[in-house]
């Protein structure tokens, strides 16, 4: 059965779903409004030490003088930051006792996406047996990176935990006045995660299936911060393929990567917030601060695939201040009926012999508008500092909008820099050579979006991957013909 | 096992095809020649439901079934094959997968599970063989930057790995050099046999040295104004079509 945002729409009624402002009424609900007294209280209410309210208040401060950005391109109803309520307690009441409680349509995308049972549940919000698989796969993994060194906890933890560590890197890359969300995030961010990586040590895992297990329902202010320490190296996923879902209209987190000398991370998201139902009303949007840091012969390589959210402003960039570092950017962004994506990548050359690749994929169908938009800056310091960049567009129907605004700075004449845009149409001559060949339109779609997208999709870890591409499918059902 | 009749079809209001009769049993080849702009790769589509025509009146059977309701896929899914004038590129997608979901999408409509990855392979290395492609060749994306002779063979090469009951070659022999075309012929000679039947559709001579038919049929003004044995295509080479031209006016 096709999925349609028409049937996403009816499944969301049916669980009683609001969007826009409205938060459950409990007695751990903040009141509308954002003000001194507020930022203080979320910090209490964390538990939070002294520097980190004093943090919190300096960004509050400096967020007041700011105004919101209006340079992507992007339209929208600018949200009301008065009318949100900035923290509630996580809901930890489920939602259903049993799967046979959930909407099937919405257990049928999951089984699309092939999502195991147990997470299902979770993603579903039905309460979770205390010995079911995940809980003990989670406990093993823990004590596997335990034993390595490899801290890995939500960031509310490690500020209480690991007071040294966040203090030194917090805000060192994105630094708290960075942009308007960003600050707005630096003052309230409700949690999210912090990871470690210790001198030397190679994560033995993808921080994946326990990552997403644990991050169902994580909240609208996320801040996370990696930091992989002198020749470490760790793979990263953050997300979810299964549709999210969520009271809060407006998203703004923030990510920071440190990558000291000689360590490498590897960060993949695949984002499928609510994109708004066909008529374009509702929708998340998803306004994200994500920079890492190169030092000495280190290496970040951000891949994401974004199939969701009305509006995504987006931009993960590199920063790569040590000599011999490489920052990579390999992106598949996806828009769909009145979906508006400005995304794209900074790589900012400062050490020599630096390194840079972007890739990116959009793919544009419906009425929506996506928007590649990135920055290549060499310094003057930066000698045979080098970046090759290829955009491609792909439209699919007359009324979508495909759009590439790269910017190129260079002040240092041993640069090499190369940009190759492409931009192409699905065909109906292809649609038909594909039909003639006994495969049906919908099968023809997927297999060429899937080869359009192909060089981004193999740089995700394989199981990540296969999720990704038949979200693609899924993204795209009914959209030609 | 192809019967159509009175067969009209036109594209945004302009007559393309003006009632075509013909029928093909199962074991023959025919050929239709004709000049430029006359119809035969509309016929070709039409027979193969590209929905871009209008068919007008008119019916045309497969095996006595109507083919009308159906759509392209499900054509093919019944056996149905046309190898393009262009074939079109489509980038990322190897022939390997291409041909690989095609079969197993015409299985899935057969109720058939997906074919076993060994036999595909054996398939595949039996078919490349015999069309004397370099397996190689078979990993590359889809018709993307191939010559025009490598575009034609590898049309051929799906001819062969579908097994099709009807196939139609729309100018295959076009882009082709002498070579080219002698490989081409013999991959399909070899897939002629009592159960299939192909129909060539070419401007020139030339091919039906190679692919020798049982009939040939002269398509002109969407009409097919005169039909016969091979002989016909050398009397054609030699005279041109301007005789039949004048015939048809009368």
């Amino acid at each position: 059965m096709a999925y349609t945002e028409e049937e996403l729409k009816k499944e969301l009624e049916t669980k009683e779903y609001e969007y826009g402002f409205y938060t459950d009424i409990e007695s751990d609900t903040f009141p509308k409004g954002l003000n001194e007294d507020i930022v203080i209280a979320i910090s209490k209410k964390k538990e939070e030490p002294d520097w980190m309210t004093l943090w919190r208040l300096e960004a509050f401060r400096a967020w007041k003088e700011m105004k919101e950005p209006e340079w992507a391109n992007v339209t929208y109803k600018k949200p009301d930051f008065q009318d949100i309520s900035y923290y509630s307690a996580p809901n930890k009441k489920p939602k259903y006792d049993s799967l046979d409680e959930v909407d099937p349509e919405l257990l049928d995308t999951f089984k699309k996406l092939g999502i195991s049972i147990d997470e299902q549940k979770k993603l579903a919000g039905v309460a979770v047996d205390i010995v079911m698989d995940s809980v003990s796969v989670a406990t093993t993994f823990k004590k596997t990176l335990a034993e390595k060194g490899i801290i890995f906890c939500s960031i509310s933890e490690a500020i209480k935990e690991h007071p040294e560590l966040v203090k030194k890197y917090i805000g060192t890359v994105v630094p708290k006045k960075d942009n308007f969300y960003a600050a707005l995030n630096s003052a309230v961010f409700s949690d999210g995660s912090f990871c470690y990586i210790p001198k030397g040590v190679r994560c033995p895992m993808e921080l994946s299936t326990y990552f997403r297990i644990n991050q169902a329902g994580t909240g609208q202010f996320e801040r996370t911060l990696v930091v992989a320490d002198e020749g470490s190296y760790v793979s990263y996923l953050e997300g979810c393929t299964a549709p999210s879902r969520d009271e809060n209209q407006l998203h703004a987190a923030v990510v920071e990567l440190i990558a000291l000398d000689n360590a490498e991370i590897k960060y993949s998201t695949v984002q499928n917030w609510f994109p708004g139902n066909k008529e374009g009303k509702g929708g998340v949007f998803n306004f994200v601060t994500k920079r890492g840091l190169c030092e000495k012969n280190a290496k970040i390589s951000w891949t994401q695939v974004e199939t969701g959210s009305a509006v995504t402003w987006k931009y993960p960039s590199c920063v790569l201040k040590g000599d011999n570092s490489i920052g990579e950017f390999y992106s598949i962004a996806v828009t769909n009926n009145f979906q508006q994506a400005d995304t794209g990548t900074k790589m900012i050359h400062l050490g020599k012999n630096t390194k840079s690749t972007i890739i990116s994929k959009g793919i544009s169908a419906g009425q929506s508008q996506n928007s590649y938009r990135g920055l290549v800056q060499v310094s003057s310091r930066a000698e045979n500092a080098r970046n090759f960049s290829q955009c491609d567009s792909l439209l699919m129907g007359n009324r979508c909008g495909a759009h590439t605004f790269p910017y190129i700075e260079v002040k240092n004449k041993s640069a090499q820099i190369e940009h190759e845009a492409t931009t192409s149409k699905i065909g109906e001559d292809q649609i038909f050579y594909c039909n003639q060949r006994g495969i049906d339109t919908e099968k023809a779609i997927a297999l060429i979006v899937n080869g359009f997208s192909k060089e981004v999709l193999n740089k995700l870890p394989m199981e990540f991957a296969v999720e990704a591409q038949k979200l693609l499918e899924i993204s795209l059902e009914g959209s030609v013909g | 096992m192809l019967e159509i009749k009175n067969l009209h079809a036109s594209v945004e209001d302009k007559e393309i095809l003006k009632g075509i009769n013909l029928k093909v049993n199962a074991g023959e080849v025919h050929a239709i020649m004709g000049p430029n702009g006359s119809g035969k790769s509309t016929l070709a589509e039409v027979i193969a439901g590209q929905e871009e025509f209008e068919v007008g009146e008119g019916t045309i059977l497969l095996d006595g079934e109507d083919l009308e309701e159906l759509s392209p896929e499900e054509r093919a899914h019944k056996g149905v094959f046309l190898s393009f004038q262009y074939p079109v590129e489509i980038p990322g997608v190897s022939v390997t997968n291409f041909m690989k979901t095609a079969i197993n999408e015409s299985r899935k409509a057969q109720g058939l599970e997906d074919m076993p990855a060994n036999e595909m392979l054996k398939k595949i290395r039996e078919k490349s063989e015999l069309l004397e492609i370099d397996r190689k060749f078979l990993s590359r994306s889809l018709n993307e930057g191939f010559s025009g002779g490598e575009k034609k063979r590898n049309e051929i090469f799906q001819m062969a790995m579908m097994e099709p009951k009807l196939a139609i070659l729309d100018e295959t022999d076009s882009g082709l050099d002498i070579d080219a075309l002698r490989i081409v012929a013999n991959g399909v000679n070899k897939l002629r046999g009592k159960d299939n039947a192909i129909i060539v559709i070419t401007h020139y001579q030339r091919l039906l040295e190679y692919i020798v038919p049982d009939f040939v049929h002269v398509l002109y003004d969407g009409k097919i104004v005169k039909s016969g044995t091979k002989e016909l295509a050398l009397e054609l080479e030699e005279k041109g079509y301007d005789w039949l031209k004048q015939e048809a006016a009368v």
